[in-house]
This record gives C-alpha cells, sequence and structure tokens, in this order.
C-alpha cells in the first residue's frame, strides 16, 4: 500500500491522461504569459516599481478586499445552501437555477440598477456586489457535496447527545471542508480580479491590481511596470492557491457518499420555517438589482427591440445562437480537459499534481489584459490562432475549466479508497473501477461542472471583445455595443438583453440539474 | 561630425528604401481579402454593406477584426507588430498618435482625397496616418430638467463652477475614459497651467466623476434617471437621441454646450510588415472617399473627414460642430500624459 493510488492507477495511464490538460495549459497560458512577462520584465528597472508606494496601497486594498468578500460571500450563502442540500421542497430546483443569473450579468448593467437603488460609490458597494455575483459559486460547488453527505453521520452524532450546532460544527463542517475551500477559492479569485465591479460600483478611486494592470498596459503603455504587476498579481495567487491546495489536500476526508437527493427530507416545524426564510430571503435580496433591468426594460418597451433591426447592429436578438454556439464548444472543451485535470490531481498526491492545480486554477486569478496580450504575441504558431474563431471558446474554456476541476475533485477525493480496493480485491480493472466507482459521481460532479463553464462562457466580455468580429458578437458584446451609443431605445434593448441573458441562464442550469437527476437510476 | 551624420542619413534612408522596394515596385498581386483591426466600436457598426462597393470594385473581400478599445487596439498593433494582424490598422485617434508613430507602425500612404479634408486634421505631414473621421467632445445638457428647474443651461466651462450649477456635471475618469480625457484635455487648454485650480472648483462645486462614458451617460445624467443634469458627452449625442428614440421625435431631448469642447481625430494607417501595401492604401482611400465617408455619421456618431460629404439632416438639425474646439499637438499629449493624470488624480481625490 506504500504506493496509495499506484496500486490501481499505473503511471503511464495517468500521463496520458494528463497529457490533455498539460497540453491546454502549457500552450493557451503558460507560454503565452511567459512571452508577455518576460517581455515586460526584460525592461524593468526595480528602482522604478519600488519607488510607488501607492501601488502597494493598491496590493494591500486587492487583498483585503477579497478577503472579506470571500467571507461575506460564505455567510451570505450558507443558509441558502444549507436549504437546498438538506431538504426538498417545491421550487428547489428553481432556485438552484435563479441563484446563477446574477453571475452572467454585464457589470455595467448591474451598476445601473445598484445606482437606481443608491447603492453605489463605497466600498459597501463593492462588497455587496461581489456577494451578489458570487453566492450562486457556493450554492453550487458546497451544495454538490453537501447534498451527498449521509444523513446518519450527523444523526449518530446527535444521538450520542450533541445538540444541533456543535453537531454541524463538528461533524458536517469538517466533511464540507473540501467543497468549502474549494469555492472560496473561486471566490476569492473572481474578486481578487475584480475589475469593472471596482470601477463602475466603487468609484474610480478604488483600484484593485486588476485595474492598475489595465491602467498601465493600456492608457500608459508601461509595459514594464504592468508585467511587474501582473507578476506580483501571479505570485500572490499562486501562493494563495498553494497554501489552499495543501490544506484541501489535508482536510479531505473520504466517506462512503450517500446518493443525491437521498438525504433530502421535506422541511417541516422549526425546519420548514427556516427554510422558507433562507430561500425566499436570499433570493428576495438577489432579486433586487435584475427585477430593477426588467423594469426598466419593461418600461421603455426594450424587448421589442430586441427583434427589431437596427441598421448599425443588426437584431440584437441575433447574439444569442452565436452566444449558445460558443457557450457549447468552450463546455465541450473545458468539460474534457478538466475531466482529465481532476482524475490526475485526485490520484495523485505528489507535489506534482498539487501545482499542476494551482497552475489550472492561475488563469482565474490573472488579468484579462495580461491573457489578452499575451495571446497576441505568442499564438501566431504552428498556425495563427489569433485571427480564428477557435480563439473565443478556448478562451472561454481557459476561464471555465477550475470550475469543472473544482466541482470534480473534492467528490473524487471524498470517494473512499476502500471501495476501489475492494473492488480491485474481486477483480475489477483499474478501468472497471472507474467505471463503475468513480465514472457515476464523476458524471454529475462534471455535470455541475459542465453547468458553470457554460455559464461562464455566456457572461464572458473581455477576451471575446479582444478578438471580436462584426460576425462573432455575442451577447455581452452586444450588450455592450448598444450602450456605447446615447439614446434610450439603446438603452432599453441592452437592458432587455441583459435580462434575456439571465433567463437562458437560469433556464440552461435548470436543464441541467433535471438531466442530472434524470439518470439517478444508474446510479 | 560628418560621418556621424552620413550615417544617420543612411540610417534614415535605409527603412525608407525598405518599403520602397516593397511598395513601388508594381508587382503585388491583388490579395483575395484585407484585414482592418479597429477597436469594438467599429467593428460593431460593419456590416455586410459596408466594404460592399470597394469589394465590387477591386474584387477584394474586407475583413474587420477588433481589438478591445481604442488604446488597447494601437498597443496590441504595437506588440504584434513583426507579425500583425491586420494589414490597415483604424482607430488610432490623436491622444495615442504618438505612441504610434514612435513604435513605427505604419508605412507612409498619401491619398487622393486629402485635398478635400481640412489640414487641421492632417496631424502627421508624412502621412504615416491619413484622418477619417472626427468627433468632438462636449458637454451635454437634458434640457427638459433645465426648463423644468428654471435655470439657465451653461453655456461654458466658468459655468459649471458657479454656484447654480453645483453639483449639476458628471465627468468620466480620464484614466479609465476617451471622453474623459478628452475633458481633461480641454480643459488644459483653456486655462493652461492655472487648470488644476479650474478642477480644484469643479471639485469644490460636487462634480462627480465615474469611470466611463456608458456609467455617467446612462446612470447619473438625469435623463437616464441619475442626477447629474450635464454630462461629458459627444456634439453627436442629441442626434443619436432622436435617431434612436424609443417612440419617434423631432428634436433631440439634449442640447450641446458649445464651449469647451476637444475634437478627437481618428486616424488610419497601413501597417508596416503588413503583405499587401498597395491594396491597403486602395482601401485608405475608399474609407476617405465621399461614398463611404457618407456613411459615418448614422453608424459610428463621429463628423466625416472629407469636407465633400453633408451631414445628414438629423445632423444639422441637432447639434453644431464647434467652430474652435481644443485640440493639442500628439506630441505633447504623449509628453505630458503621465503627469498630467497624476496631477488630476491628486487635485480630484478626497
Amino acid at each position: 500500500m506504500a504506493a496509495g493510488g499506484d496500486t490501481l492507477t499505473s503511471r503511464r495511464t495517468l500521463w496520458a491522461v494528463a497529457a490533455l490538460p498539460l497540453l491546454f495549459i502549457g500552450y493557451l497560458f503558460v507560454y503565452p504569459m511567459i512571452r508577455i512577462l518576460w517581455l515586460g520584465v526584460s525592461e524593468l528597472q526595480l528602482s522604478d516599481v519600488l519607488v510607488e508606494t501607492r501601488l502597494l496601497r493598491v496590493a494591500w486594498f486587492t487583498l483585503w478586499q477579497a478577503a472579506v468578500s470571500t467571507l461575506l460571500t460564505l455567510v451570505v450563502a450558507a443558509p441558502l445552501t444549507w436549504a437546498v442540500s438538506r431538504f426538498e421542497f417545491p421550487g428547489r430546483r428553481l432556485a438552484q437555477g435563479l441563484v446563477v443569473v446574477p453571475f452572467v450579468l454585464p457589470t455595467v448593467v448591474v451598476g445601473t440598477a445598484f445606482a437606481a437603488l443608491g447603492w453605489r460609490g463605497s466600498i459597501w458597494a463593492i462588497l455587496a456586489a461581489h456577494v451578489f455575483y458570487n453566492v450562486a459559486v457556493v450554492v453550487r460547488t458546497v451544495g454538490g457535496l453537501w447534498a451527498r453527505i449521509d444523513r446518519k453521520v450527523e444523526e449518530a452524532a446527535a444521538v450520542l447527545g450533541a445538540p444541533p450546532w456543535t453537531v454541524f460544527r463538528t461533524v458536517t463542517l469538517p466533511l464540507l471542508r473540501p467543497a468549502i475551500i474549494a469555492a472560496a477559492s473561486i471566490v476569492f479569485l473572481f474578486t481578487f480580479t475584480s475589475f469593472g465591479v471596482i470601477l463602475i460600483l466603487g468609484g474610480f478611486q478604488y483600484a484593485t491590481l486588476e485595474v492598475e494592470i489595465y491602467r498601465q498596459a493600456v492608457i500608459d503603455f508601461d509595459l514594464p511596470l504592468a508585467a511587474a504587476l501582473a507578476l506580483g498579481q501571479l505570485v500572490g495567487v499562486s501562493t494563495l492557491l498553494a497554501i489552499y491546495s495543501r490544506r484541501q489536500e489535508r482536510t479531505a476526508s473520504a466517506l462512503v457518499l450517500a446518493p443525491e437527493g437521498s438525504t433530502r427530507r421535506r422541511p417541516a416545524g422549526r425546519a420548514g420555517v427556516a427554510v422558507t426564510l433562507a430561500v425566499l430571503g436570499t433570493l428576495g435580496l438577489l432579486a433586487i438589482p435584475p427585477g430593477v433591468l426588467v423594469a426598466k426594460a419593461l418600461a421603455h418597451d426594450g424587448f421589442s427591440r430586441l427583434v427589431t433591426d437596427d441598421p448599425v447592429v443588426g437584431r440584437p436578438v441575433e447574439a444569442v445562437p452565436t452566444s449558445l454556439q460558443f457557450g457549447l464548444a468552450a463546455t465541450v472543451i473545458a468539460v474534457a480537459v478538466g475531466l482529465c485535470a481532476a482524475y490526475v490531481i485526485s490520484r495523485r498526491r505528489t507535489r506534482l499534481s498539487q501545482w499542476f492545480d494551482v497552475v489550472l486554477m492561475l488563469p482565474l486569478g490573472t488579468s484579462a489584459v495580461t491573457i489578452g496580450f499575451g495571446f497576441l504575441i505568442a499564438l501566431d504558431v504552428p498556425i495563427d490562432l489569433r485571427a480564428t474563431i477557435a480563439l473565443i471558446p478556448l478562451a472561454h474554456a481557459l476561464v471555465a475549466v477550475p470550475f469543472v476541476v473544482r466541482a470534480i475533485v473534492p467528490l473524487l477525493r471524498s470517494i473512499s479508497p476502500s471501495v476501489r480496493e475492494a473492488a480491485a480485491m474481486l477483480g475489477a480493472s483499474p478501468t472497471q473501477v472507474f467505471r463503475h466507482i468513480d465514472l457515476p459521481i464523476v458524471a454529475r460532479a462534471a455535470l455541475v461542472g459542465a453547468g458553470f463553464a457554460f455559464v461562464v462562457s455566456l457572461g464572458e466580455f473581455g477576451a471575446t471583445s479582444f478578438v471580436a468580429r462584426p460576425d462573432t458578437t455575442t451577447i455581452p458584446v452586444m450588450i455592450f455595443r448598444l450602450l456605447g451609443r446615447p439614446g434610450l431605445g439603446n438603452f432599453a434593448a441592452a437592458l432587455a438583453l441583459a435580462s434575456l441573458l439571465g433567463a437562458i441562464t437560469a433556464a440552461a442550469i435548470l436543464a441541467i440539474d433535471r438531466f442530472r437527476s434524470g439518470d439517478m437510476g444508474s446510479f | 561630425m560628418k560621418t556621424g551624420r552620413y550615417l544617420a542619413l543612411l540610417l534614415a534612408l535605409l527603412p525608407v528604401t525598405a518599403c520602397a522596394d516593397d511598395t513601388t515596385q508594381g508587382t503585388e498581386t491583388p490579395p483575395d481579402s484585407l484585414t482592418i483591426v479597429s477597436h469594438d466600436s467599429f467593428a460593431g457598426g460593419v456590416t455586410d454593406e459596408t466594404f460592399a462597393a470597394f469589394t465590387a470594385e477591386t474584387g477584394i473581400e474586407v475583413d474587420v477584426v477588433a481589438a478591445g478599445d481604442a488604446g488597447g487596439t494601437v498597443n496590441q498593433a504595437i506588440l504584434t507588430r513583426d507579425n500583425p494582424l491586420g494589414d490597415v490598422l483604424f482607430g488610432v485617434d490623436d491622444t495615442f498618435l504618438s505612441r504610434a508613430l514612435d513604435e513605427e507602425l505604419f508605412v507612409p500612404y498619401e491619398s487622393e482625397f486629402l485635398a478635400s479634408v481640412d489640414p487641421a486634421l492632417v496631424l502627421d505631414p508624412d502621412h504615416r496616418v491619413t484622418p477619417i473621421d472626427f468627433g468632438d467632445v462636449c458637454l451635454n445638457y437634458d434640457i427638459a430638467w433645465f426648463e423644468e428647474a428654471g435655470l439657465e443651461p451653461p453655456q461654458s466651462l466658468d459655468d459649471l463652477v458657479a454656484p447654480e450649477y453645483a453639483g449639476l456635471t458628471v465627468a468620466e475618469d480620464p484614466a479609465s475614459s476617451s471622453p474623459g480625457l478628452a475633458f481633461l484635455l480641454a480643459t488644459i487648454d483653456r486655462y493652461g497651467s492655472d487648470w488644476p485650480g479650474y478642477w480644484e472648483s469643479l471639485v469644490a462645486n460636487d462634480v462627480k466623476i465615474v469611470a466611463d462614458w456608458e456609467t455617467a451617460y446612462y446612470t447619473d445624467f438625469t435623463r437616464y434617471g441619475g442626477d447629474q443634469p450635464v454630462v461629458v458627452s459627444y456634439a453627436s449625442s442629441p442626434p443619436a437621441e432622436v435617431i434612436f428614440a424609443e417612440t419617434p421625435i423631432d428634436t433631440a431631448p439634449t442640447g450641446v454646450v458649445t464651449d469647451g469642447c476637444y475634437r478627437q481625430v481618428e486616424f488610419a494607417g497601413v501597417l508596416a510588415n503588413g503583405e499587401h501595401p498597395q491594396a491597403s492604401g486602395r482601401l485608405v482611400d475608399f474609407m476617405l472617399s465621399p461614398e463611404f465617408q457618407a456613411t459615418i455619421p448614422t453608424t459610428w456618431f463621429v463628423f466625416p473627414a472629407n469636407e465633400e460629404v453633408e451631414l445628414p439632416d438629423v445632423f444639422s438639425e441637432n447639434t453644431i460642430v464647434p467652430d474652435d474646439p481644443a485640440s493639442f499637438d500628439p506630441a505633447e499629449i504623449a509628453a505630458n500624459r503621465d503627469d498630467w493624470l497624476d496631477q488630476w488624480r491628486r487635485v480630484v481625490t478626497p
């Protein structure tokens, strides 16, 4: 047993599985980053950076606002996560779908809604917006695991006399820790590299490293300084991720997972009140900004404008099929890459696989400008990928892969090795072990990841605008174009399109969830 | 001394002769297609018809790739100079021109249509870039709001710091917004070295500053439910309000303050290291031809550089082209931009 996972998986298989994610991340991220950072850093004079004490303040602000945002998001998301993963009630799936809507809404549109509510121009607005955007990450990632923790474990503790809070703290929370850390790391990266929320909802006096990199790279074209900041951002993010990754591994407790859905109960009595409050309260809060958007769009007849032919941008609704196609392509890529990566990461507990995990997460913590510039100078060999349509879903997948990995790894790690060993003892080949033990669990987790990948692609703006063509107008690019021109008609159409984007997102998540529970029987 | 000058002359001639080899031999076979690299707002307006006349005449298809905003477009062209994404770059404006020229992004091309262009727009005497359009960044105001308040709309930059206009103006951050930078340049042009004092008064008079034009216009401007009836926008915004009205209207609901405008000029240039410099020159010609220029106002809401083109009625009725807008030598902007932005930030940061 000394070699751990190696008893079941040969080294060669592992390398073969690792090839796809290695190639993907190496060519689309590591290589471009090395090229662009080298270009900047090679001309850097360290004294230029060190004199700028302002940058230290920026770095500090970036760090603490991300930490606070992550904590707040976890706290706000907790009641809803608990309700949807432990209880079965009418509208549960709908709630799980609706919570993802904020995730795709462009900041400039959300800014309009926040401003109408007077929530703008302060650190509170920034934190509120970060919570608004990221609650879904926690509900879906943590909820995925929580729904599969056998109630018997908690009940055993209760029978032994532990009060509910103690059961939660000493039994449930430790079991959930891998998923909580996974969700927190994603939320942290998102808020650490926050750009639009900071500028539009915070105000011009707030700056994160991401904002500063944009200013240095695009406005001042001070590549050395931009590269230094990007490098700083990268080092900071990698360090934190490495710590997370170690912790997650240490805290992953193997347990026998209950079938999805078997742990949900009908809420009754006090639990019923609590569930109702958690669901309606959280969704009610999250619904306010989208509600404002829909109301404004309706007030100015925005929805009929979506199908009206505009001489300049065409019919706005035509962006929908474009977005769906890119979303589908990005999802397929992200799931393929993410599955392989998650398998490798969860099977091998070596330093190398730990770093692999960290590197796959890095694109989430890297500024869009750095990635965009990296693409431009690096991706012209062996074929000129820069000007092809393929770059758009590939760029989307780059951001989506961490979600797939994060959704799968905690579940894979939770599969007790004894189950696999038992199967092997009974004569199952490694492939059979994977097919009958890992795959059923992984397939569902992969669907959670796929849902996120699709949604990430739907909402993505930065990379798309970097390689946009007139015939590759996605929904966010169209919204931005409409808002780029004055006129009530444009405004109304932009808000209507944003509302439609939210509705499509909810529908996609609902469809995936339905499919996910539909094949329950095979479990 | 003498040899030094010889050497300098030689060096200066080298790139020219290198280009001459490419362009003057007349052996270039027309390509099947050309690619224009531009910013997203240009790409957003391109349809199948935009370059149809050019394709019909030359047999060359035109492809457009967008590369972020105006600043991003120039920077990425610099990064990809050795292996450019396209043949022609469109969308470098006067505030980024110096950077583009210093980096030797373009090869010279002198368009036959330049005779019809206001010489004030031709900012590069060597014709490495050709002016295609210009837009004036001007203060706009909400006509209905001022009527209701019984207040005269502001007439000048000076009015903005008067007590009766306290808290009525929203402007954009010049570090993240192109009209924001234009407005800052307009104030520097007007007040000279006293401009930080003017901005101190603006701040004292509760000017609101936001990150970008979209936020200023669609969130803070009173016409869209905000609190500020004066916004830094464009001279072309009122006609756009008419064209994109919710229900058809005849006159614009917003007006333009003709004082304190800044003229942004947008240029096209033939990219160095492109494979088809001759055909690219023809494309630049087409973009300056009356045929293409006539589509500029209602597509991109800027004004055609070619003076032979008449403005559509909706433009002539609802806006004015300011007589004497501020403008700067691109080299002066390039030399001072960082300092100006730093000073500005110090003045406006509480």
